[in-house]
């Protein structure tokens, strides 16, 4: 039992570590993790007897290494990525237990997974099996796919970095900008899946959230000088920060106005709020004011107004504004829609909606949902409940459905 | 494209039907909001059904439905829709999906003659 716990500690800690420092070598992602598997497969049969080796992580490098060789010889591959791996990988570093020098290469992993070459749909899943160890069958779950199908779409991304011959480097300076977009938009898609999930009741899925922000504190670590990395850990961590006051005991969706503020995390907004004036100090001029640091200093606007009694409501216009020059997304239009009511009344918040273009917002459940407040509000209480009724329709969240059918009522019977 | 979004309720869901019906009035204007709506029915509980088999020309017939499972078929939505994603963007939204289970499949063309 000592021997399978040593091993499992070993795999949580450095599974993600060991792949990438294996498959930087080997250039092979799928050899890389067949290689640890069978590595790991030994540490279970060999441990128990033979004892728990004083430095594991080294133990399981060098065990999967001569799986690689053998693989190599067995199947007559090129006498070049025998080489490689000979040059690569003969000097397992030494290590203590626990010890972390090895070097991480986990970084460069992340590239790879979010490489432009690789369709974008597959990144965040690559993501979860590559660097965090996550199954396909977990990660089909999180994306509510067939298992099998997961597993062959990982297979054949994991075929095309191989031949494609994606290099197993870090980005040069002029181009990390723009691949660490992609990185950072492939772990915020894992967060999103799992705050999904989680809304739906799943369990499952809450491992994502906590992986997801893990990923996030990596990319802040070796890469200190990003703003836009250090944007998005702040808005993980005030989303996080507020996830127990989202639904109350029953379960029903509970908004951001009517949260009890007594279950946010004070410790984990403290650290949103350090890293968003760290992202916001270390721009220099020519780094553009990002996506992730602009939801997180919304995020920031909302919850001071929240402790103070008083929402900024005109920094939120600006800022919702700036995420609609960078993408005008409906999500951000209705979002502004909506700090115009709040700051500047109900008649401006309704002459704003109006703006946006019908044709885009049909089957769009929160413009139907803003749409019945603002009404509510002006006093158009027959409209208002003719749009209350659509966003009923359009919801697929049993919780948001509950609520809008309490709006509903409300408005029906004073 | 037309597809068949099948309802299945619990036996709870079944008792709670006054409850549940301005979410399922709610669904269906928006369905005919968006023009997709061909076609739907809601049923009465499985209790009131009666199932009949013929056999060698006798009829045998029986109280309650056909397969007795603890999620009963409780209605139906025929929508036409572009593609299956399409039908299950709309299935997802029936207030069956996050209570118990809807099913969705396509409808075999039939002869408009």
């Amino acid at each position: 039992m000592e021997a399978r716990r040593a091993a499992e500690r070993v795999a949580r800690d450095s599974y993600g570590r060991l792949v990438a420092y294996l498959a930087t070598r080997t250039r092979d992602l799928s050899l890389a993790e067949d290689a640890l598997g069978d590595a790991f497969l030994a540490a279970l049969r060999t441990w128990p007897e033979r004892g728990i080796p004083p430095k594991p992580e080294a133990w399981l490098l060098t065990t999967a290494r001569n799986r690689l060789i053998d693989g190599y010889r067995c199947h007559h591959r090129q006498e070049h990525a025998l080489s490689l791996l000979r040059d690569g990988l003969t000097t397992v570093p030494e290590l203590e237990p626990g010890d972390r020098s090895f070097p991480d290469e986990r970084l460069k992993l992340l590239f790879v997974c979010a490489h432009p070459a690789i369709d974008a749909s597959i990144h965040t899943p690559l993501m979860l099996q590559i660097v965090l160890g996550l199954t396909a069958a977990q990660i089909a779950s999180a994306f509510l796919m067939a298992p099998s199908t997961m597993g062959q779409r990982l297979t054949r991304a994991k075929t095309k970095i191989r031949d494609a011959g994606i290099g197993f480097e870090l980005p040069d300076p002029d181009h990390i900008g723009d691949r660490l977009t992609a990185v950072l938009e492939a772990i915020y898609a894992a967060y999103t899946v799992g705050w999904d999930g989680i809304a739906g009741g799943d369990a499952r899925s809450e491992g994502l959230t906590e992986e997801s922000i893990w990923l996030t504190r990596m990319a802040v670590t070796l890469l200190p000088d990003q703003p836009e990395a250090q944007g998005l850990l702040a808005l993980l961590l005030f989303c996080e920060a507020r996830r127990p006051a989202r639904r109350n005991s029953a379960g029903a969706f509970v908004p951001l106005s009517a949260q009890d503020i007594g279950l946010w995390s004070p410790a984990m907004l403290d650290e949103a709020e350090f890293w968003l004036r760290a992202a916001a100090s270390g721009r220099d001029g020519a780094q553009r004011m990002g996506r992730f640091q602009l939801e997180a200093a919304i995020q920031s606007v909302h919850v001071q107004g929240r402790r103070c009694d008083r929402t900024d409501w005109e920094s939120l216009i600006l800022l919702y504004g700036g995420l609609l020059q960078l993408a005008p997304t409906i999500g951000a239009w209705l979002n502004q829609v909506a700090a115009i009511a709040e700051g500047r009344g109900w008649t401006a918040g309704l002459a704003a909606l109006n703006q946006i273009p019908t044709e885009r917002v049909g089957s769009y459940q929160p413009y139907w949902a803003l749409r019945g407040h603002l009404l509510h509000h002006a006093g158009d209480f027959g409209a208002a409940a003719a749009s209350y009724q659509r966003a009923i329709g359009l919801t697929e969240d049993g919780a948001i459905r509950e609520y809008l059918l309490g709006r509903l009522r409300a408005l029906t019977d004073p | 494209m037309k597809f068949a979004i099948l309802v299945y309720e619990t036996e709870q869901d079944f008792a709670e039907r006054e409850h549940t019906m301005p979410a399922y009035y709610a669904y269906s204007q928006a369905l005919a909001a968006a023009g997709v709506v061909a076609g739907g029915a809601a049923l009465h509980p499985s209790h009131t059904a009666t199932t009949l088999r013929l056999q060698n020309g006798q009829r045998h017939v029986q109280d309650g439905p056909y397969a007795d499972t603890k999620e009963q078929l409780g209605g139906l939505f025929i929508i036409d829709v572009a593609d299956l994603d399409a039908a299950l963007d709309w299935a997802s939204r029936c207030p069956a999906a996050s209570r118990c289970a809807v099913e969705v499949r396509p409808l075999l063309p039939m002869n408009q003659g």
